[in-house]
């Protein structure tokens, strides 16, 4: 091959797809590499969509089965058919991956399937996927790795993705369990928890800290375990699971006491394991061109988004940092934009995070307890969704908007919601934040009603003591 | 506990620095006070000195990147064992007992070198922002707006606001690059869509092979931003010199019989320059826009009169300012002055020394130039060049006598300087030196 790419980008998740797009749009010649023979990454392909389009459809049922007749509407009969079901999650998915395929087309990307590794500064060799296909390789003046993560294993409870499975394993199973041991309360376990509980498993979640969703602020952790036990989702918070044995009928866990007590066993038909995603660098060649990983196996990078290697850039997941799609997205234009010559930055403090369970909970900015920490002065508005008008009239009142301000600047700080479309409400925050905007400045701007966005008013009115409707 | 190492204040209106050296990698032990980082400012170098004890536990940001004051640059360990020597030691740090202890660099020597940092007396330029100014300064800006200026390299200060609150609008960026009146600088260039990292602009050059007779050496940080300035003088400013002669006899007969006892009595030498900063000041007073600056569409009179003076160092020159020079003594002007020599040779200047300045004073006669044009020291509006004594044949009456001569050199901005007033500040400082006592009595 004798024609130079300006970037070549390895992975073709949320980072490196959008990325070789923002690179097409500046004139740059693009190729992207991808071994899992679909593009879209984790996210598209085994993360945030399937889940999001079993999240959907599980919600219906139990909304059918469980709130219809709240709103005089009879149904009986009502059944799952999980093969229907995930047939339709994995046309969602293939939809939609074959759009990003058609976006590359469309801004003459070349899209090879295959593994990439830096082979020489400025080159990149390409083991295609089809077997017997010969290697390619590629001259290029940038290289953008782009391989995201992968779930992080525990040891003693090795995952087979039949009975022990992790995120991916857990949005195909072939038959709903009976029971479901889920190992760790972050936002992967509680939303696939929430899915085979909705669908009908008695579902155990194992947290080794004290509360779910550690790092969120310590109110909405505490309000999202109330209300996902309510729903019937159990809690084993503090324990520590130390060894599986795998059964013809199930697996068989044992756990002790964080600290300290007599051990227990727990019985469930699948474990799932969702204690958190590591980076992928394998098979990249980065010790041979000497680009540095730290201990944990991230890929440091300056804030040009490139490593200690010149011309060789890194974003998204493997760089560390919030293991979000948005943030990876974020990353890769800005990098890009680097790479084409001109300026860019993205706003860590702002970037949003989101649980789609139901309710959902979404948070921007800093949490009660960080503010405590770092002893900054702060006031709190907050204001329930049990008051907001739409809320009630839609029977979907759990929850509450919180809002942290600045005590002497009024500045928003941070955001957390936990409620009915608590991930679409905390953009209006996220923009605010990114325009340095008080609450006053959130209060003072005009709602539509009836709307759940009246309670995000409502909490940045709180903030400065004078909500109208609570 | 790790505790944050973070920018600290650099003084007057400078906001970013650049990191320029670590003089610790993590996991070295680290004593109390100890220099760790070597700041670059476009003003001096500044070292950030160890708030604890400790080990150094991480570097958040490598060497060649650009900071903003309260930026986190590192943590310190405190709980690292066996490094907790309060003394701020001359020694270098001896390494955490736990370390595996690579070999503990000596910071001091490399600080000592390049702390005071050459900087032409012109070049210094504090950019002061008088108080109260500025509507919409200190608002942070939205994320397309920022772009927006970062791309275009774009005075935001310069950028008529129109949003909310004195906010800057993306449709005042684009206004402002429309009519060209925000720049900083010269326009960058378009995007290049081609290959390469296009921000290193020595690779669209041809490449050059090495020559055993030539010695490559990189520009530094700082040199590029005294060109910027240097340039940014000339680009905005409409400048041009003004000549003139001082007759030195009577400061020099002055001088010499008073010279003893002044020493004896304040320790300190009798030089010239306090003659012509007192002068100065008096002839600032007299012609107000001499000592004011050009601040977007406003004229900014100051009714202060801060004095740079250039002081030589081996390093090159500094500009430390006398502040409220019109207040101060002969004996304040010679001791500060002497002061800062010898705190510049030594590299501890601050910040706040080199910062404020409303009118310079460059002596390039004690190199012995009999004349040079100087260049402003941007924002100030002039600057005056004092060159070497040269006795020469001059008609007094109708006698040709000898004379110990100065040529005077005052540079201006005449865009708020006329002709008119800064021919007359330089005929005003000529006449006071010329009579000495005159400054006394100022009259």
């Amino acid at each position: 091959m004798s024609d130079a790419y300006d970037l070549v980008i390895i992975g073709g998740g949320p980072a490196g797809y959008v990325g070789a797009i923002r690179a097409a749009q500046l004139g740059l010649k693009t190729a992207i590499i991808d071994k899992r023979g679909a593009l879209g990454g984790t996210c598209l392909n085994v993360g945030c969509i399937p889940s999001k389009a079993l999240l959907q459809s599980s919600h219906h049922y139990e909304v059918a089965t469980k709130e219809f007749a709240h709103h005089g509407i009879k149904a009986s009969g009502l059944s799952v058919d999980l093969k229907a079901m995930l047939g339709r999650k994995e046309k969602v998915v293939e939809d939609l991956t074959k759009g990003i395929e058609f976006l590359m087309k469309k801004n003459k990307i070349d899209y090879l399937a295959g593994s990439g590794e830096i082979t020489a500064p400025g080159e990149v060799t390409v083991k295609p996927n089809t077997k017997g296909a010969k290697k390619q390789t590629l001259k290029t003046a940038n290289i953008m790795i782009a391989t995201g993560s992968e779930v992080t294993p525990l040891p003693g409870v090795t995952i087979d993705e039949s009975q022990i499975v992790s995120s991916t394993g857990a949005l195909s199973l072939p038959k709903i369990p009976k029971t479901m041991a889920v190992i760790g309360a972050g936002v992967i376990g509680l939303e696939l928890g929430s899915v085979w509980r909705r669908l009908g498993a008695e579902v155990t979640v194992i947290e080794f800290l004290d509360v779910a969703l550690p790092g969120m602020d310590g109110e909405i952790s505490k309000t999202m375990q109330r209300v996902l036990k309510k729903q019937g989702l159990n809690f084993k918070m503090k324990t520590k699971v130390t060894g599986a044995k795998k059964l013809k009928t199930g697996v068989t866990l044992t756990m002790e006491p964080r600290d300290g007590g007599n051990a227990e066993t727990l019985k469930a038909d699948v474990v799932l394991v969702s204690i958190g995603r590591r980076p992928v660098t394998d098979g990249l060649g980065l010790d041979k061109q000497g680009v540095g990983v730290d201990e944990r196996g991230f890929v440091p990078v300056d804030e040009d988004y490139q490593t200690n290697v010149e011309g060789i850039y890194a974003v998204g997941d493997v760089i560390g940092g919030a293991m979000l799609a948005h943030k990876a997205e974020d990353e890769a234009v800005v990098c890009v934009e680097i790479i084409a010559g001109q300026t860019g930055h993205v706003d860590y403090g702002t970037i949003p995070g989101i649980v789609y369970t139901h309710p959902e909970v979404a948070s921007v900015g800093k949490t009660e307890e960080q503010l405590k920490e770092a002893g900054i002065d702060y006031t709190i508005g907050k204001f329930p969704f049990s008051a907001n008008s739409r809320a009630r009239s839609n029977a979907d009142s759990d929850g509450f908007v919180k809002i942290l301000a600045d005590k002497t600047t009024d500045a928003i700080l941070g955001c957390h919601i936990i409620g009915p479309s608590a991930g679409d409400l905390i953009q209006e925050i996220v923009v605010a934040m990114e325009l340095s905007a008080s609450a006053e400045d959130v209060a003072r701007i005009c709602h539509g009603h009836p709307g759940l966005s009246e309670a995000v008013k409502e909490a940045a009115l709180g903030a400065g003591g004078r909500a109208i409707h609570i | 506990m790790a505790v944050e190492i973070k920018v600290p204040t650099l003084g007057e209106s400078v906001v970013e620095a650049t990191v320029a050296k670590w003089f610790k990698q993590p996991g070295d032990a680290i004593a109390l006070d100890e220099p760790l980082v070597e700041l670059e400012t476009d003003k001096v170098t500044v070292e950030v000195n160890a708030s604890s004890a400790g080990a150094l536990a991480s570097i958040s940001v490598p060497e060649g990147t650009d900071v903003e004051v309260g930026a986190l640059l590192g943590t310190i360990d405190e709980t690292a064992v066996g490094a907790t020597p309060a003394a701020p030691a001359p020694a270098a740090a001896k390494p955490a007992a736990a370390a595996p202890a690579p070999a503990a660099p000596a910071p001091t020597p490399v600080a000592a070198i390049t702390r005071a940092v050459a900087t032409a007396p012109a070049l210094t330029a504090p950019t002061p922002v008088p108080a109260g100014a500025a509507p919409g300064g200190a608002i942070p800006l939205s994320p397309a707006v920022r772009k927006l200026v970062d791309d275009n390299d774009l005075d935001r200060a310069l950028i008529t606001a129109t949003g909310k609150d004195g906010r800057i609008t993306k449709g005042d960026v684009l206004a402002a690059i429309a009519t060209g009146s925000a720049k900083r600088r010269a326009p960058v260039a378009a995007a290049p869509a081609g290959p390469g990292p296009a921000y290193t602009p020595s690779s669209d050059l041809p490449p050059r092979p090495d020559d055993p007779r030539e010695q490559r050496v990189r520009i530094t940080k700082l040199r590029k931003i005294i060109s910027t300035r240097l340039k940014q003088a000339q680009n905005t400013a409409a400048m041009l010199t003004t000549w003139n002669e001082v007759d030195m006899g009577n400061a020099m007969d002055l001088r010499a019989q008073y010279k003893e006892a002044f020493e004896k009595k304040h320790g300190v030498r009798l030089g010239f320059m306090s003659f012509f900063v007192r002068a100065a000041c008096i002839a600032l007073k007299e012609w107000p826009s001499v000592n004011a600056e050009i601040y977007g569409e406003e004229l900014i009179y100051k009714n202060f009169y801060n004095i740079g003076v250039a002081v030589g160092t081996p390093q090159g020159l500094v500009v430390p300012v006398l502040k409220d020079a019109d207040e101060m003594r002969f004996v304040d002007i010679e001791g500060t002055i002497s002061d800062f020599g010898r705190r510049a040779r030594d590299g501890k200047l601050s910040m706040d020394e080199m910062s404020g300045g409303t009118f310079t004073i460059s002596n390039g006669g004690v190199f012995g130039s009999l004349n040079s044009m100087p260049i402003l020291n941007v924002p100030q509006s002039a600057i005056l060049g004092m060159h070497k004594i040269q006795k020469r044949p001059m008609a007094i009456g109708n006698e040709v006598v000898i004379r110990p001569m100065m040529h005077l050199a005052l540079s201006y901005d005449h865009r708020i300087i006329d002709g008119r007033e800064a021919v007359s500040f330089l005929v005003r400082m000529k006449d006071l030196i010329e009579d000495p006592q005159r400054i006394m009595l100022d009259v």
